[in-house]
């Protein structure tokens, strides 16, 4: 379970290297290094989804997988650790076949548009046609995957279009949404949950099979479980499926607009452990808080005082209408890439 | 959630769990030691694998796991109610939502289904009876068979063949005896002409399943005294000359396996009898456990001491009831003569068994996704590397072998190794059980030596109930694929089965005649990938959802473009599936519908269309990659 050092001096002895071939290149990679740290050092662009550098990798979503030599089936490269003399190819008709499919399979069956540009990349690089398994299915009444039994068969109503996961939003507190029509079950939001950050366990997988699911016990809203409203969840998702609810609305509203928006990097004042914090800031309000995946001290995930509770900052800004003006002039354009 | 136990539930969890110590871990009384003693934690944590257990006590006491119930479990075991709402609702046998206590569920699969299992279905739920639909129950000699489940007091029991009268006596009295598997389950065995010469069942028809006494009169725990006396590397040697390999379908050397384990420096090392028999199709296990249980239990002990385990586990499939219930008694039987403990025979090695239910998860017969179950966690396959011998239950060295490859071990002690190795074939030695069913004139398991020909297979079961050539044979269970007709004669060892592209699986042999509906069973077994998907890997959890729909499409005549159209998505989504899927399961969901395609021109795909003399990969070769 061990995140690795990010950013901090890594006090480890000094490892052995390993000659790994990529796609015909020698590239030479410590011992302990996956294959996709080889195909990076490389420069090979490998597509990932339910990978975080900050994370255990689960290996779920299988659009990572390469062509081993001497390997029967294709081999996940963010979990699979480098052997010397390893012969990787990332680029034959097998792994472009595999990847692309995988990428159809969850554009057939999740939304994907909130995803970030890289995956947008890949879709359209690997020629992603979602549509060829027919129409997505319409939206599910509220709790009715949450209710679907293991093993109980659930003919498809309608086989021309492909079964899918659109249902409501869940709204249930004033921190932040679940929107599991765009969850494409990475796991990370259970891992941050759990021993990769928070230590919370409030959600876990449930279910089996295509209606497993991200839940709570017996689905319950999240104020009835455990969860403390780290929102390290949100930080880790990949998708939009988990999102600031303040986001939410706005998207909602058609007021978010990323091109507006400029972050702000400060420390968080709350404790004396110096969380890094990154205000996204929209018409001079905050709208998001997230933090470097790569910071020494956060890896990414931070507490609910240090996530949410920002609205002290917008009230003094209320009461000084002058500070105001200048603070929105000094930001606006300030920051070439406004959002993560 | 604030909901406590109810009583019932409660004396179910202290049952298996014994009494809580502290107001920590849920007692309803302090103690004048409460306030300063927190128990629980670290020691609570530590018995995570009783979760499962524990999940069934609830479903028994109350048939439903109530958040109270689970509530409690939780402060016992100490795991966070999410986690242990996602292991609940993992598991076919359990419902998180409250039904009656008697539920009844009946098998719809493969030979069920050519038996008249929709019938029964109807015919019950008219009569207002809680009803599921079920998986291959493992009955599919006595096709069609339902399996009672049922809360309080009484127990779970199976009833097969469901008769007429079964059927109408069930809803008049609501009661049945067992399910046992008797002289048509293993025809060969029951009757003197034909099994001179068995060896794997060479017991079953004469031993008392229940005496210990009797089974050591048929020769019962010779093997184990043998195994004794001479010591671990003598076995290990007679193991490795044998040359056997496993019959769960992957066909590993066992005696690789056995010594990869003992050779392991790190410490403890488990040892585990796979049960947990869900192929669709299979059986044979089942009437080896319900016929002979301590063969089994002796052939656990020798894999265990030989390889340097002092813990066994028996994961049993939940769906066998009579099976678990004379494993049971053999282990405590075996236990009460010295046979297991702390001083195995009087020789000092200690060895124990513990068995363990599953509750309704094919996925948990995968091994690593066994460990997981066992472990307390959701059935879930893990990504291997680590290989089960370097890190399997509890992270530690294991090495697991199913009912059928363990108790050839006895078989191979008995006459030795090398006499083992001269039955059979040069590269597939000893012999093998073959689970017959479908249009058959006498469905069971059969015992043959390796190389003997699919035809030879089903002319000993009778032949085909119509007298005619099948239409079609499944061989190798849903995970396996079809043979026609043209293609009786092919011999089944593991080296022809690898050359020719078919695979033995788990031995199964299904006979579809002439008035089969081919598309549908088909069908039945994409909807049975599903169902049964953990749902881990995008690959395995969408590819079998489409490719369900591909073949409802055909079925319907609705297709998205023409058939070829949707023959060639079926064969992407199979390519992936069988590319980057994390296990077995999903690299071999769509073996049966490819080949079925290709070889019978199923759906109107033919042999033009065959993936070109591809080598289609058993489930559990890919166990090994």
């Amino acid at each position: 379970m061990a995140v690795r050092p990010l950013g901090a001096v890594p006090l480890e002895p000094p490892r052995r290297l390993l000659t790994v071939t990529v796609d015909g290149a020698e590239t030479r990679v410590p011992e302990g290094a996956t294959i996709l740290d080889a195909c990076r050092a490389n420069a090979v662009d490998t597509p990932t989804l339910c990978y975080a550098d900050n994370l255990t990798p689960v290996n779920a979503c299988r659009v990572c997988v390469v062509e081993v030599e001497g390997s029967r089936t294709l081999v996940p490269a963010c979990s699979r650790t480098a052997e010397d003399g390893m012969v990787v190819s990332t680029d034959t008709d097998r792994v472009r076949h595999s990847r692309t499919l995988v990428m159809e399979f969850l554009a057939s069956s999740v939304e994907m548009d909130l995803t970030n540009a890289d995956v947008h990349r890949w879709m359209a690089e690997y020629e992603v046609h979602p549509e060829r398994f027919g129409a997505q299915m319409p939206e599910l009444p509220a709790d009715e995957r949450d209710r679907r039994d293991p093993g109980h068969h659930h003919e498809p109503l309608d086989p021309t279009v492909a079964e899918g996961v659109a249902q409501p939003v869940k709204i249930d507190n004033e921190l932040y949404v679940r929107d599991y029509s765009r969850c494409i079950l990475c796991y990370k939001c259970v891992e941050a949950c759990g021993v990769d950050a928070q230590n919370t366990f409030a959600i876990a997988v449930a279910g089996r099979g295509f209606d497993a699911r991200i839940s709570t016990e017996y689905a319950v809203p999240l104020d009835e479980s455990a969860c403390v409203y780290c929102g390290n969840c949100i930080g880790v998702c990949p998708t939009g499926a988990l999102m600031f609810r303040s986001e939410h609305e706005m998207r909602e509203d058609g007021s978010w607009d990323e091109q507006q928006q400029t972050v702000t990097n400060t420390i968080c004042p709350y404790c004396g452990v110096g969380c890094e914090l990154e205000l996204h800031v929209q018409d001079n309000e905050i709208v998001k808080v997230t933090s470097p995946w790569d910071h020494s001290v956060t890896n990414g995930h931070l507490c609910i005082k240090g996530r949410f509770g920002f609205a002290y900052v917008q009230s003094r800004r209320e009461d000084d209408p002058t500070r105001r003006r200048a603070g929105a002039r000094d930001r606006r354009g300030s920051s070439e890439s406004a959002s993560d | 959630m604030q909901a406590g136990p109810s009583a019932a539930e409660r004396a179910a969890v202290d049952e298996l769990l014994g009494p809580p110590t502290s107001a920590w871990d849920g007692a309803l009384e302090r103690s004048e030691f409460d306030h300063r003693v927190a128990r629980g934690g670290a020691d609570a944590r530590g018995d995570r694998d009783l979760l499962l257990p524990a999940l069934h006590a609830l479903q028994g006491a109350a048939g439903w796991i109530s958040p109270g119930g689970m509530n409690y479990v939780c402060e016992r075991l100490t795991v966070p109610p999410a986690e242990a709402y996602g292991v609940a609702t993992f598991y076919a046998m359990f419902s998180v939502e409250e039904r009656p206590p008697t539920v009844v569920h009946v098998c719809d699969d493969l030979a069920c289904r050519r038996a008249g299992a929709e019938t029964v279905i109807d015919r019950l739920r008219s009569d207002d009876a809680t009803v599921v639909a079920s998986p291959c129950l493992g009955l599919c000699e006595r096709a069609p068979a339902l399996l009672l489940q049922r809360a309080g007091d009484q127990v779970d029991s199976a009833l097969a063949p469901v008769t007429d009268d079964a059927l109408e006596g069930l809803i008049r009295d609501g009661v049945w005896g067992d399910a046992d598997a008797g002289p048509e389950s293993a025809p060969q065995a029951w009757e003197a002409a034909s099994r001179e010469g068995l060896r794997l069942l060479r017991r079953i028809g004469a031993v008392d399943p229940s005496s210990i006494d009797d089974y050591r009169a048929h020769g019962g725990y010779e093997a184990l005294r043998l195994a004794l006396e001479h010591g671990p590397e003598w076995t290990l040697r007679e193991v490795t000359d044998s040359k056997l390999m496993g019959r769960g379908g992957a066909a590993f050397p066992t005696g690789v396996k056995w010594k990869a384990v003992a050779e392991q420096p790190v410490r403890p090392h488990y040892f585990v009898c796979n049960a947990d028999e869900s192929e669709p199709g299979t059986f044979k296990d089942r009437v080896v456990m319900e016929q002979d249980p301590f063969a089994v239990i002796e052939a656990l002990t020798i894999a265990g001491i030989t390889t340097g385990c002092e813990r066994g586990y028996v994961y049993i499939r939940g769906e066998y009831p009579l099976a678990t219930e004379r494993l049971v008694h053999a282990i405590e039987e075996a236990r009460r003569h010295g046979f297991l403990g702390d001083d195995v025979f009087g020789h000092g090695a200690a060895f124990d068994v513990e068995l363990r239910r599953g509750a309704g998860a094919y996925i948990c017969g995968e091994e690593t996704a066994l460990f997981n179950s066992l472990e307390g966690k959701r059935g879930e396959p893990r990504n291997k590397p680590p290989f089960p011998v370097q890190r399997g239950l509890f992270g530690k060295p294991t090495g697991i072998n199913n009912v059928e490859t363990l108790i050839n071990v006895l078989e191979l002690l008995r006459i030795g190794g090398r006499a083992y190795a001269g039955i059979g074939t040069e590269g597939s030695t000893g012999p093998r059980l073959f689970c017959l069913s479908g249009d058959v004139a006498a469905p069971g398991v059969y015992e043959h030596p390796h190389g003997v020909t699919l035809r030879e297979v089903i002319d000993a079961s009778g032949g085909v109930r119509d007298g005619r050539a099948p239409k079609a044979v499944l061989l190798g269970g849903a995970a396996g694929g079809f043979v026609g007709p043209d293609r009786l004669d092919v011999r089944l060892t593991f080296e022809d089965a690898r050359e020719g592209g078919y695979t033995l699986g788990s031995g199964v042999v299904m006979v579809f005649g002439d008035s089969a509906d081919l598309s549908d069973t088909c069908l039945r077994i994409a909807r049975f990938f599903r169902d049964e998907s953990c749902g881990q890997c995008v690959p395995c959890r969408v590819g079998t959802v489409r490719q369900e729909e591909a073949l409802h499409r055909l079925v319907q005549g609705r297709t998205l473009g023409s058939r070829a159209d949707e023959l060639a998505l079926l064969e992407d989504v199979a390519r992936v599936m069988r590319d980057a899927s994390i296990c077995g399961l999903g690299q071999t969901a769509a073996n049966a519908v490819q080949s079925a395609i290709a070889s019978l021109g199923v759906f109107g795909g033919g042999e033009a269309d065959a993936l070109e003399g591809e080598a289609v990969p058993t489930r559990t070769e890919a166990q090994e990659s």
